[in-house]
Formats: C-alpha cells, structure tokens, sequence
C-alpha cells in the first residue's frame, strides 16, 4: 500500500478540549483524539474516504487513526493532542524544553 | 441556589462571570461558560472516581496512598516534580516546597506550552498589558498561531473583539482582527483579515515585518518562500503602524514549531520596534488555568519560571536538561509526582515510554492515561468548584476561585501538605 507525506499539526480542538473534562476514559475524547484531519485533495491521492482508517509514522514512533476531510491546504494534516499524537513526537528539545510538536513530516498509509 | 461571579479554571481566559445554579451538593446550570468551561464545570463537579486513591490499581485510604509517595520519593536518587497547570497557587506552592525538601527537579507544563516564550522574555523582555487594557483600547488585534475559538471561545467576546470598551465605545466595529496562521482554523471567521504562513516560515515573516516597520528594503522572492507576498505584509506593517492600540497574542504556533523562543524574541522585538510609532502590545495566549499562576510562583520562589532543579539545594535553571521531556526522555528521573497533568497523553513517547518505567504518583480529579500507569494515583478535588484558592490569568492578574460544591475527596495543597509533612519528618528537616 503507497504512502505519502504530509506535514502534521497537532493542536486544540473542541471536541478535544471538552474531552478532558467530560471524562478521558469516554468515547468522545478518544475519537476526538484519534481523527486525522486532512484536505480533500490528500484524501483522493491516498484513495481514502472520510472515516476510513489510516496509519501514520513519524521517525519517532507510529499510531493508527481515523481520518477525515477538512478545510486544509494540501500537504497538511491536523490531529488534536492526546496519547495518539504523542506516539509521533520525538524527545528532542533542542535545549529548550519544547519538542517538535508542530510541523514535521508524517507518512501516511491506508489501513486495509 | 444560584452562585453569581464564579471564576472558571479551565482555560487562561479564567472568566469570572460564570453563574452556576446548585441544589443538593450537584451543579444543575451553568450560565455565561463557554462549551470547554461548561464542560469543565459540569464534568468535573460528577467525579466518577470512587476511590480516594489507589495503589497499583487497587483502592487504599488516602493515608496508605500518601506513605507509599513519601516511600517512592525520598527513596528516589533523582524525582522530578511535574504538571501543577490545573491547580491553585497555593498547592504550587507546596509542590515548590516539596522539591526544595527532597532534593528534586521541579518543571512545568509551561515547558511543553509557553517555555519558549518565557525564554524570549528573558532575553529581549516583554512589552505586554492587561486584557482589560485591551477591552477598553485596542483597535488592532492580531492572532498569531493561536485559534481562541477552539482553545478560549471566550477571548474574542469577553476581551478582545467583540466588547465594547471605554475607548472603544463601538465594540467590534473599531477594531480590525488579523489571524495569522498556517491554516484556515475556525477563529478566521472572526477575522478581517487572514494571512496563511507556511509551516515553519514564522519567524522570516516577523523578522521581514521588523524590517518594513523601519523603512528597510525587504527582499520580495525571500518573503514568497513564507507563503505570503511582500504586498501582504507591507500591509500588515503599515496597519500595525498606523493604529492606537494594537496588539499581538502570540500563540502555541509560534513556540511548537521550528524557532521556538526565536519566533517570540521576534514577536516581542516588533512590538518593542512599533512603540516608537504607536501603542502595542503582546500577549501569550495562555492554555490550562493556572498554568500562568505556576510560572509566577516557580519565580518568586525559585527565581525562575519551569525547569528548576534543587539537587544542590539551591534553585539552578536549565531548560533542555532539567526539563520534565528531557529528564524523561534521557531516563535520568528514578520517580515522578504528577499534580494535575496528564503527561502520558501530551508528553512525546519516549518519555511516556520512562514515565511506563519508574513509579509515578499522581494528584488528578479524574482518571487519565498517566493515572493508569501510575503506582499511586490520588483522586483530588476540582479547583474552582469544590476548591477555593488563586489563579492567574494569561496577562498575569490574579483573580480568587470560589467553591461552588463540596467534595469527598482532598485539595491538592491538602495532599501535598500531608506528603511534604512526612517527607520533613523522614528526613527530619
């Protein structure tokens, strides 16, 4: 199965943040933090359809997800913070303190 | 009973006009929240955790819990002490304590969201004010990596550009709302103008933005490789220059991408650069509720604000070595406390993968993925609902939580108290 890159942003949503306190062991705070959000162009180069099951890799680890279509430029790939999106991100900070959380590559692939 | 001018501790806007309606110890309505502070009272007022802590998953009273983390800490060669973004200042203050009495690193989650900022500030300083200053002032409102309609719903109708403000009588018909960002999120509906970044290319275009502000020549073919033109950000400039009151909220985008506390140095030098020709500001758009508060305790105690390690016995400050990513990432921490943060579902996973490895206690209102790996997890009581104490707002003021409910369950600074009390005695401090 062909992947493809793209550049991750990783960040608040309201679903996720809403997760965090309606209860992180419920249903929307999982789906919430395990939908990939990419535009409709990425979606038809990679034949995916909404709701379909992809698997992203980072240099630094792996997860699977379900995607879905957003208003993204092409080649940018949103996924809200949580334990799917911390799987991606590396140790390095740089010596800062902070790693690269936003803007790195990810290879996606369709999960048959 | 209707409890007026309750303060929200969910996000940095901490909005203190909440009106919660209570009957028989159970939050029934909350009015003036927003969804995320709806959200954050409704659900965190039905603690589901019927334990008050559990040891290795198991249920134990809370005096087995705390001897089991003064056991795991002060048998610990190198324990880090970190989160304490969700929690008042006064158990910020405990957990400070803590660290000077074992010994230990303390970091924050400042080092995860504003740490770059904070380091900007130290070096180039902050030209920033209040949101009230912003309510009754700004005609210029620039959102910088930062989508407050998703992370602070409120931000746009309680301080920045919908209300109607002394100077500002018109509310948001004077004002112009500029949201910068690397794609279209949901707050550019609030924006008269949006200018979308390249990944990565934040800093050329505050660096180009310095240069214009001062009449320098700006090459047009090096902007293009930022994703915008030259055109777009003379206008920018010349916006900035021109109005009464501008200001900038610097946020998450700036300090998780490529540049760090370089993208805030350049963001702060501008805003410095521009007050030569106007008024204007900076804010960070703060996330968690206190995690504001937490930078100005760590400073006033420690001197500075995240990433503080007491292994001499003195304060020493160095992000990138005593940081919670690094200390994890590298394996160096032996035992973790954990105080209102969840770090195994934020942190990146080679530090998961330690936090997995070493015993971990931690302090959280409800279960979450670092309570299920934890050794020691104690249920605690919600701020700002079944908690009264201090938090700061993301412009740095401090505003007083109120108890809206009574809980079963302790207060972190309870906690804290009780294991920084039998920490003392082992150690006979």
């Amino acid at each position: 199965m062909a992947s493809y890159s793209l550049i991750l942003i990783t960040g608040r949503s309201t679903k996720q943040g809403v997760g965090i306190s309606s209860g992180k062991d419920q249903p929307e705070y999982q789906e919430a933090t395990r939908l990939l959000e990419m535009s409709r162009a990425d979606l038809m180069r990679l034949g995916l359809q909404p709701g379909d099951t992809v698997r992203i890799r980072s240099p630094f680890g792996e997860t699977t997800v379900r995607c879905s279509e957003a208003d993204l430029p092409e080649g940018l790939a949103f996924l809200a913070y949580g334990p799917a999106a911390s799987q991606l991100i590396g140790g390095e900070t740089w010596a800062t303190g902070m790693p690269d959380t936003k803007g790195f590559e990810i290879e996606v692939e369709k999960v048959t | 009973m209707q409890i007026d001018h309750v303060v929200c501790a969910f996000c940095g806007c901490v909005c203190d006009d909440l009106s919660v309606t209570v009957e028989e110890n159970h939050v029934l309505e909350v009015k003036n929240a927003c969804i995320l502070g709806r959200a954050w009272m409704i659900g965190h007022a039905g603690q589901r955790e019927e334990s008050v802590a559990r040891i290795d998953g198991q249920p134990a009273t809370l005096e087995e819990a705390v001897e089991e983390a003064v056991r795991i800490l002060t048998s610990a060669r190198y324990p880090l002490i970190y989160g304490l973004s969700s929690t008042t200042c006064e158990a910020q203050r405990q957990a400070v304590a803590l660290a000077e009495t074992l010994g230990a690193c303390i970091d924050c989650c400042t080092s995860v969201c504003h740490g770059p900022t904070g380091l900007a500030v130290q070096s180039v300083g902050e030209p920033t004010c209040t949101l009230g200053e912003v309510k009754n002032r700004a005609d210029l409102v620039i959102y910088w990596g930062s989508n407050p309609a998703e992370s602070h719903p409120r931000h746009f109708v309680r301080y920045a550009v919908t209300p109607k403000g002394l100077f500002r009588p018109g509310g948001r018909k004077e004002r112009t709302v500029v949201v910068v960002d690397v794609r279209p999120t949901p707050s550019v509906r609030a924006a008269d103008l949006f200018l979308r970044v390249r990944p990565g290319k934040d800093f050329e275009c505050l660096w180009a933005l310095r240069a214009l502000v001062a009449g320098r020549p700006v090459d047009e073919a090096a902007v293009a490789q930022t994703g915008l033109t030259l055109a777009q950000l003379r206008d920018l400039a010349e916006r900035m220059k021109s109005c009464q009151f501008g200001v900038l909220f610097a946020g998450l985008g700036l300090t998780q991408s490529r540049g760090k506390q370089m993208n805030l140095a350049a963001v702060f030098l501008l805003v410095r650069d521009l007050n030569a020709y106007t008024k204007f500001a900076a804010i960070p758009m703060r996330g968690h509720g206190n995690v504001t508060g937490i930078d100005n305790v760590m400073a006033w105690q420690t001197g500075y604000p995240f990433g503080v390690n007491f292994s001499r016995g003195y304060p020493r400050y160095n992000p990138g070595e005593y940081t919670a990513v690094d200390i994890l990432s590298r394996g160096e921490a032996d035992a973790t406390l954990v105080i209102a943060a969840d770090p195994a579902a934020n942190l990146p996973r080679p530090a998961v993968e330690h936090l997995r490895r070493i015993p971990t206690i931690v302090l959280d209102v409800q279960p979450s993925e670092t309570t299920r790996l934890a050794r020691v997890s104690i249920t605690t009581a919600p701020v700002g609902i079944a908690v009264e104490g201090t938090v700061y707002r993301m412009d740095n003021v401090p505003l007083r939580l109120r108890k809206v409910l009574d809980s079963p369950f302790p207060s972190d600074e309870e906690v804290l108290r009780r294991i920084l009390q039998r920490v003392k005695e082992i150690k006979k401090c």
